[in-house]
């Protein structure tokens, strides 16, 4: 198989503006490849470098040292972003467009041709169940309405690879199960999907393979079914060990 | 290409989504309409006042349109956090900062066209003349001078808070406009180191007064500007506009979003 999303040997560092205060490392050393057709969860508690990670992926910042690379090019070139879709998570969108102006201009930006844009657009309405809100300023749409239109965009070029940030974050039962329905269709479709989440039952059940970052290191890595037979518990107790969490009932 | 037109697509249809041409627009007229409905002195020189009155208002608001907008399209796209999905598609940040400009300087050109439109319709039922290609001339000429206006407005909001730009590029245009053309006869005035940097400082300000032509068209001029000079003026416009984009860019480049 082929490594769609390559992260090797990841350091970035924050300079902090004020005089003697110390650099941040926020991810430190970081190696992990994500293979065509996987769903990887990437796990760990705030802080622990994951939306720097993300950040990186996405090139809104750079790597002080080693390097990440999507589909084999280097996340700092805008390029490497042509065959993924992104879900941040929360809704960031123009808020006086609809939900059709926006994919149009996303599409415009992938250079789809129009005649695709057009079909692509009803196709993607039609999955997130937004086709009767497709002429409405985003503005008046519920949270749920929101996330999925968001989804949407994250689709509109026909993605390989799929990065999605806590994409059921603030979503209520129904709206979590519709993501999680979609991302399962993209998995069958042989999608690769990489997202963070800090719902651990959800990461369990949809994920083939997980990372646990803790601090800015890669704690641990590996199939989930392997993760659990190796220490004997969920997905959960697992997080909670990897981060040195004590229960103070006990 | 296609890119940068999607971006400036998106800022065209924020402007007029938005109330702030209108509410300058109706203003405009309704203040020229007031003034143009006055006798004084049964003078009919006062047509004169009139367009003058009518040109000042068309600059002020056109100034304050392309300003604003301007101003506040890095810094909302990072506060409404609308930058990260957009840079998570292929897109390059300067084809972002470009994309901005275009639409700021086309819906700053479509305002212009409104406003004159108007304002040759107040003066021609007054003078009952239309001396088209003067008009044209002001309102093209109108338009490099905010390109430059509106490039430095970017490069601003790529290192200030909106207000801080707002307020400096306004100092810096009305500066300019009203100074510009006699920094060098008061540089030649003064001896020493002071003379020289005012002298530089000349040179390499934008002269925006250069792109001024009201009084041509207050005074009724109907011989065109040589359209040589017209020409001149736009590549000196496009120079400083893409001086001020390049170095926008260069800030923009290096800026980490988190």
């Amino acid at each position: 198989m082929n490594a769609v999303l390559r992260i090797e040997n990841l350091r970035v560092e924050y300079r902090s503006r004020e005089l003697k205060q110390q650099t941040k490392v926020a991810v430190n050393g970081l190696t992990l490849s994500v293979q065509t057709g996987e769903v990887f969860g990437f796990l760990g508690p705030n802080g622990a470098g994951k939306t720097t990670t993300m950040n990186v992926l996405l090139g809104y910042v750079n790597a002080t040292s080693g390097a990440a690379f999507l589909f084999d090019v280097n996340t700092r070139e805008p390029i490497a972003r042509q065959r993924i879709g992104y879900l941040p998570e929360l809704t960031y969108y123009y808020k006086f467009l609809t939900v059709e102006e926006l994919l149009r201009f996303y599409a415009r930006i992938f250079e789809i041709p129009k005649s695709e844009t057009e079909t692509r657009i009803d196709q993607l309405l039609k999955l997130v169940e937004l086709e009767h809100a497709r002429k409405r300023p985003i503005r008046t749409y519920s949270k749920g309405m929101q996330q999925r239109a968001g989804l949407a965009q994250a689709l509109i070029n026909n993605p390989d690879l799929l990065l999605l940030d806590e994409p059921t974050s603030g979503l209520d039962p129904l709206g979590r199960m519709k993501v999680r329905e979609i991302i399962q269709r993209l998995k069958n479709e042989g999608k690769t999907v990489f997202f963070s989440s800090h719902e651990l039952g959800e990461v369990e059940t949809i994920c083939d393979r997980v990372a646990i970052l803790h601090q800015g290191e890669l704690k641990v890595e590996g199939r989930v079914s392997d993760l659990v037979k190796e220490h004997q518990c969920n997905l959960e107790q697992i997080f909670l060990k990897v981060v040195g969490y004590q229960s103070q009932l006990s | 290409m296609s890119k940068i037109f999607a971006v400036a697509g998106v800022v065209i249809r924020e402007l007029y989504r938005r109330k702030d041409f209108y509410v300058l627009f109706i203003l405009t007229v309704l203040i020229t309409l007031l003034m143009a409905s006055v006798h004084f002195f049964h003078d009919d020189r006062i047509v004169r006042f009139v367009k003058e009155m009518c040109l000042i208002l068309i600059w002020l608001s056109a100034l304050v349109i392309a300003v604003t907008t301007a101003a506040r399209q890095i810094p909302m796209e990072r506060e409404n956090r609308t930058i990260f999905p957009l840079l998570a598609k292929p897109i390059a940040r300067w084809q972002v900062l470009l994309g901005k400009y275009l639409g700021c300087w086309l819906a700053s050109g479509a305002a212009l066209v409104v406003f004159y439109v108007f304002f040759a319709a107040v003066s021609a039922s007054r003078e009952h003349s239309l001396p088209l290609a003067s008009y044209f001339q002001a309102l093209w000429l109108h338009w490099q001078m905010l390109g430059i206006v509106i490039a430095l407005t970017i490069l601003g909001s790529v290192a200030l808070s909106p207000a801080a730009n707002v307020t400096i590029v306004f100092i810096i245009s009305l500066g300019i406009l009203f100074m510009g053309k006699y920094l060098n006869m008061v540089a030649q005035r003064m001896t020493g180191p002071s003379g020289t940097l005012l002298s530089a400082l000349y040179f390499a300000i934008p002269h925006l007064e250069f792109f001024d032509v009201r009084i041509l068209i207050i005074h009724g001029w109907t011989t065109p500007i040589p359209w040589a000079d017209v020409l001149l003026a736009t590549i000196y416009g496009f120079a400083y506009s893409a001086f001020f984009l390049a170095a926008a860019c260069l800030v923009f480049r290096r800026k980490a979003l988190n």
